[in-house]
């Protein structure tokens, strides 16, 4: 019960009885389906109420929550293959970021994705997800691989942030996103960027400048994490859920300000309820988003691309 | 990416007074020492500059023309922390007498011209929102478009929390630029000055063809105070400064504010062949150093 978050509490609670009704059912050879059945409409209607009305900080607990799927799970799950390239050629190998060749219903592409891990040994291995620029160079290596073959790439986002460290900018933290966002806008293939997740600041935009750029209905993109934008502008880390609210974080709110394209729904209760549907979700919008980018010629998709970020943000010259 | 601005900046000097105070060596400077390079006499070290000062010492005498001078910031998120963002702006216009945190134009240097981007610190710690993503675009395009070089002078606590994803999406607004106009064979310098940190050294500032640093700025892109929480250790004497930058291979040069006019100005030669380099800006310095004076 470590993952349970205060406000799924009424769910957790339901889920349970459920099961142990099942479990009587099972034990005493009791016809119960009438009460399940009951329970489990009940189940479904507080799980709506509970997530459509979830705050934007809730929304942010529930991107970090320990069961959701991330990086690692959307390559078993979409992929019939995937071949891992390790090497960013320079310094070492960074677990943070993963790329390497997948196919997705027979059709080739590149994956790069940011990886937070899974058991606790792994997590510490993958920096929870917080890139070194060694990773950010990988990507691009691999990036530039990919324009070379003319596959697409496929970004999953999903970081709190770049790492900030001593190694991380004596090796050029600053200088490895901003070279990474720079080329993305010069690769001559179709580039999809997914938060799946976490969208932390720089270090989520280093692999996030895409021709279609989509985020899942409870992942966040933010400027700062709020945790860090309260410590600064509250004083107190404490105050993250006035800090989520106030920076505009949550899905609908991207989609309205024009900084995401689409939202990916999740399943009734969170995309860790029901992982394998949302990663089905993911695919479904992974090949429709293939079909359209790779049908437009080249010159056209780096324009659009372009112009979708030079519009971002308007100014007053009144 | 963003980080706090307060702690930069903060002018020690008494105005009117006859002395004033080094921020670095404490060492008394009588005012009349202190020339428009705002340099300490004593242990070299640079003062802030704003915008204006900038423009002002490092362009040719009267030929800046500003662009965009009016552009304001819409306060799209209508954020709020313990005051608006949109009480904050105003009154930091009023304490300013600017309108944003970027000044932009078309300028001369030892008779080169060239397109102008200076950040302007004293303004919400030089903070990128969607304004200064906005100028500096602008920017890069005008210089594409008169083919010009380009020259930033950054200065930066990183992207402007207050307008959320929308600064942060300013990165690839200002870099999809640059990347256009690079391609093109546009030359680009940028200064990186006391401070430079967050999504702008993530940026713009780090992409220029020629990188540039004056001495003892502090250049990284996370802030020391958020690595040594992070690591819970001391960070080594000089990190993240323009000389420890220099060693690691992140910058160019470190370059004296002295020096400058002449080093920009034979860099845009050597990139355009408009004038012979050995021979930029030779007569006008031994003349009387850069303060503004006349070009050519």
């Amino acid at each position: 019960m470590d993952a349970a978050l205060a406000f799924e509490r009424p769910i957790l609670e339901m889920e349970h009885k459920i099961q142990e009704l099942k479990a009587l059912a099972d034990s005493t050879k009791l016809n119960l389906n009438g009460e399940v059945v009951a329970l489990e409409a009940r189940l479904r209607k507080v799980t709506g109420e509970v997530y459509d009305n979830l705050t934007p900080w809730e929304r942010v607990r529930v991107s970090r929550h320990p069961q959701r799927p991330v990086t690692q799970d959307y390559i078993n799950g979409i992929f019939e293959d995937f071949l891992e390239l390790h090497g960013d050629r320079s310094f070492g190998d960074d677990r943070a970021i993963v790329t390497g060749f997948a196919t997705i219903e027979a059709r080739r592409i590149l994956l790069v994705g940011h990886r937070k891990g899974k058991s606790v040994k792994d997590r510490l291995l993958c920096n929870f997800g917080c890139a070194h620029p060694e990773g950010y160079r990988k990507a691009l290596e691999k990036m530039r691989l990919a324009e070379k073959l003319g596959l697409p790439i496929v970004c999953l986002v999903d970081t709190q942030g770049a790492y900030p460290g001593i190694g991380a900018e004596e090796r050029g933290q600053a200088r490895a996103i901003a070279l990474n966002i720079r080329e993305m806008f010069s690769l001559r293939v179709p580039i999809i960027a997914i938060v799946i997740g976490e969208g932390g600041s720089g270090g989520a935009l280093g692999i996030g400048v895409g021709d279609r750029v989509a985020i899942l209905k409870n992942a966040y993109y933010s400027v700062i994490t709020p945790e860090g934008c309260a410590a600064i502008l509250w004083k107190s880390a404490d105050k993250a859920p006035e800090a989520a609210a106030a920076l505009r974080l949550s899905a609908p709110d991207l989609f309205e300000l024009g900084i995401v394209d689409e939202i990916i729904d999740e399943p009734l209760g969170g995309a860790h309820r029901r992982p394998q549907e949302t990663i089905q979700n993911v695919k479904d919008f992974l090949l429709r988003s293939l079909d359209e980018l790779q049908a437009r010629p080249t010159e056209a998709l780096l324009e659009a691309r372009y112009q979708k970020f030079r519009a971002m943000g308007r100014v007053d010259e009144s | 990416m963003a980080m706090g601005w307060s702690r930069f900046g903060k002018k020690k000097d008494m105005p009117g007074g006859l002395w004033i105070k080094c921020d670095a060596c404490s060492t008394m400077i009588f005012r009349k020492d202190f020339t428009a390079e705002r340099i300490c006499p004593e242990c070299k070290h640079h003062f802030p500059l704003s915008a204006d000062e900038r423009v002002q010492l490092f362009a040719d005498e009267g030929s800046f023309e500003e662009l965009w001078a009016n552009m304001k910031t819409v306060d799209a998120l209508g954020f709020k922390d313990r005051v608006s963002y949109a009480e904050k702006i105003e009154n930091t216009r009023q304490k300013t007498g600017k309108n944003e945190a970027m000044v932009c134009g078309r300028a001369r240097v030892l008779g080169q011209d060239l397109a102008l981007g200076v950040m302007d610190f004293g303004f919400l710690g030089g903070s990128m929102g969607v304004v200064v993503g906005e100028k500096v675009t602008r920017l890069v395009e005008f210089a594409n478009e008169e083919d010009l070089p380009l020259v930033i002078f950054c200065s930066s606590g990183g992207a402007r929390m207050h307008e959320g994803a929308l600064s942060l999406m300013q990165m690839a607004k200002t870099c999809g630029a640059l990347q256009r106009f690079q391609a093109r064979g546009g030359f680009y310098v940028s200064v990186l000055t006391n401070p430079t940190t967050g999504g702008v050294t993530a940026s713009f500032a780090s992409v220029a063809d020629v990188i540039l640093a004056e001495p003892g700025a502090l250049i990284g892109f996370a802030g020391p105070r958020v690595i040594k929480e992070t690591l819970k250790q001391d960070l080594p004497k000089g990190f993240q400064r323009a000389e420890f930058l220099l060693e690691k291979g992140q910058v160019d040069r470190i370059v004296s504010r002295t020096e400058l006019r002449t080093t920009i100005a034979k860099l845009c030669a050597y990139a355009t062949g408009s004038a012979n380099p050995a021979t930029v800006g030779a007569a006008h310095e031994v003349a009387g150093g850069a303060t503004g004076g006349e070009g050519s």
